[in-house]
């Protein structure tokens, strides 16, 4: 590649990053919508179930209180949800035909994905911090030291990186923005099969093996360890592993659909 | 291939399948610079098709092409630079305002911002839009989605323009604008490649038109040159009463009659003489006429005589 391939390169996708926040700022509930359901969990079983899950939990979870335990993967299932909304936004623009008017346009291919990417982590950031804002309302207690936090604030844009290039690859895929939707339910759903909501070893022996496979567990236990010192051990390295190996195929996948042309002919 | 120096647009043999179904079946085309050609015919026929491919969007299965002298597979990055493209769905962005989908469009373009400012200020202004330019897209009408399109489609100031189907839902008027806009661009020396089911369009805009009809070309040539590979036009008698018409049909000898409308067609060259003939004729008859129309023959017609289908019969298929 050269120089003014590069230049060019970055030059739209900046253009087009512009553009997502355009959207964003004009339609704040792209942004908001990412984190009712995570700050909703945090309420639920904080207020809710906080009381018996701590007493459940006192064993694996000694001296620290529910909402310390729950927080870190509540702030990671932000990323799934926010992951939602950018498979909605990019299925949306396919159907609306703007990326239509791109394709025909001489723009480096990379730059209309990669400024969604690009808008979308900003949104899921955004999204990520609020719901930090909300835990530590609760009673959230992080022990971190600012290096800890730096990588922390690393571990949560790793996840945003890989899951948003997944998504929009479920957007390019999808012809519908409600297959979209329904497509991304899935990174949405697998923190509950995670050690999330409550450690691994007290689950059923088959479930068990499923939360402590998936990728979502080390990632979690990662972030759990950086906010709180709970120990990490081997985590980091399998969740920066999962990260790269779903950022990827995400990527991959995406750049196929995006370049294949056309998802409906019309003739 | 080399395309001559007047031709902005040249493919040869162009093939396209989707699956089992030959959608384009070796398709040539040489379109000379600053000209309108018109692909013409029913939904289904390929029009689309063939400009995806030669807005390098879609791949061929078969045949070559080049745009401004560019082939559409070895450079489809210099091809994508000198066109431009305006589909019949608006290719807008709902969320921007009108100002702001042009200012993309200059971004894109790398022009500097000042340069972009003028330009879009200056399409604002020529497709109407100056009212409008600083609300949502979402909130424009159709005829305005599609002149922002246009307009968009010239921030880059393309040489070759793709037309697919411009006018298809608009209403007359909005039509009436984009015919006058074409023939502003090709007066600019622009060349447009026009897709329209319409044949009027066709013969409004185009120089030369293709009859495209199941993903092959059926005739070419200029509207006249189609008009007159069909049989002659006549004057349509319209009677009120059975026994005028009998009585007009005897009298005029060569005609066809229809009982059931009260019509009677003379055949006729449409020329001023043989019309003046024809009304003297009746005049000396003292025969009764309630109207008089003259029919030469349309693209209807040629559309007809060249596919074996009437050309609104075929509209439905996909």
């Amino acid at each position: 590649m050269s120089t003014t391939t590069v230049t060019c390169a970055v030059r739209d996708s900046t253009t087009m990053f512009r553009r997502d926040v355009r959207h964003s700022l004009r339609y704040p509930l792209m942004t908001l919508s990412g984190m009712i359901v995570p700050v909703f969990l945090l309420l639920l079983f904080v207020g809710v179930f906080g009381n018996t899950l701590r007493a459940g939990l006192a064993a694996a979870n000694p001296a620290h209180s529910y909402v310390d335990y729950l927080a870190p993967g509540i702030i990671l299932m932000t990323v799934g949800s926010s992951a939602a909304a950018t498979a909605i936004n990019i299925c949306t623009d396919m159907s609306e035909g703007i990326i239509g008017r791109f394709r025909t346009m001489a723009i480096t291919r990379t730059s209309v994905l990669s400024g969604q990417v690009l808008g979308s982590l900003v949104r899921t950031v955004v999204s990520g911090a609020l719901v930090v804002g909300v835990a530590f309302g609760l009673g959230f207690h992080a022990s971190a030291s600012p290096l800890e936090w730096s990588a922390a604030i690393g571990v949560y844009v790793m996840l945003t990186v890989a899951l948003t290039w997944l998504t929009v690859a479920f957007g390019l895929a999808s012809s519908t923005p409600a297959g979209a939707n329904s497509l991304s339910l899935i990174p949405q759903f697998l923190p509950f099969i995670s050690s999330a909501f409550v450690p691994v070893a007290t689950m059923p022996a088959g479930v068990r093996w499923f939360a402590e496979h998936q990728p979502f567990t080390p990632v979690i236990e990662t972030l759990r360890g950086l906010l709180t010192g709970a120990p990490i051990g081997h985590n980091a390295i399998l969740a920066v592993g999962w990260c790269a190996a779903v950022a990827a195929s995400g990527y991959v996948w995406a750049r196929r659909r995006y370049d294949k042309g056309p998802a409906t002919q019309a003739h | 291939m080399t395309a001559s120096r007047s031709s902005a647009l040249k493919a040869e043999g162009l093939r396209k399948s989707f699956g089992d179904k030959v959608v384009l079946d070796g398709i040539d085309l040489d379109i000379a610079q600053g000209s309108v050609y018109a692909l013409l015919g029913p939904n289904g026929a390929g029009k689309t098709t063939t400009v995806h491919i030669l807005s390098t969007v879609l791949g061929a299965d078969g045949g070559r092409a080049e745009v401004a002298g560019f082939d559409i597979a070895r450079e489809p990055e210099a091809v994508r630079a000198v066109i431009g493209v305006t589909g019949q769905f608006s290719a807008v962005d709902n969320l921007l305002t009108g100002t702001e989908n042009l200012l993309l469009m200059a971004d894109l373009h790398h022009l500097d911002r000042r340069q972009g400012r003028w330009l879009s200020e200056q399409l604002l202004e020529r497709f109407d839009l100056v009212q409008a330019a600083g609300q949502m897209v979402a909130t424009y009408s159709g005829g305005m989605r599609r002149r922002l399109d246009l307009a968009m489609t010239l921030v880059g100031r393309p040489e070759v323009i793709f037309l697919d189907e411009p006018t298809t839902g608009l209403d007359p008027r909005s039509r009436r604008t984009t015919w006058q806009t074409v023939r502003d661009l090709v007066a600019d020396g622009v060349t447009i490649l026009l897709t329209t089911q319409y044949l009027d369009e066709a013969d409004e805009l185009a120089d030369r038109i293709g009859v495209l009809d199941g993903g092959r070309l059926v005739a070419e040539g200029t509207p006249d040159e189609l008009k007159r590979r069909v049989p002659g036009g006549h004057a349509r008698l319209q009677f009120r009463h059975l026994d005028d018409l009998d009585a007009a049909a005897s009298a005029l000898g060569q005609a066809t009659r229809d009982g059931e409308a009260l019509t009677l067609d003379v055949p006729t060259d449409g020329s001023p003489q043989s019309l003046k003939y024809l009304l003297d004729r009746l005049d000396q008859e003292s025969l009764t006429v309630d109207s008089f129309t003259v029919h030469t023959p349309d693209l209807d017609d040629v559309f007809f005589a060249l596919t074996g289908h009437p050309h609104q019969q075929n509209e439905a298929s996909p």
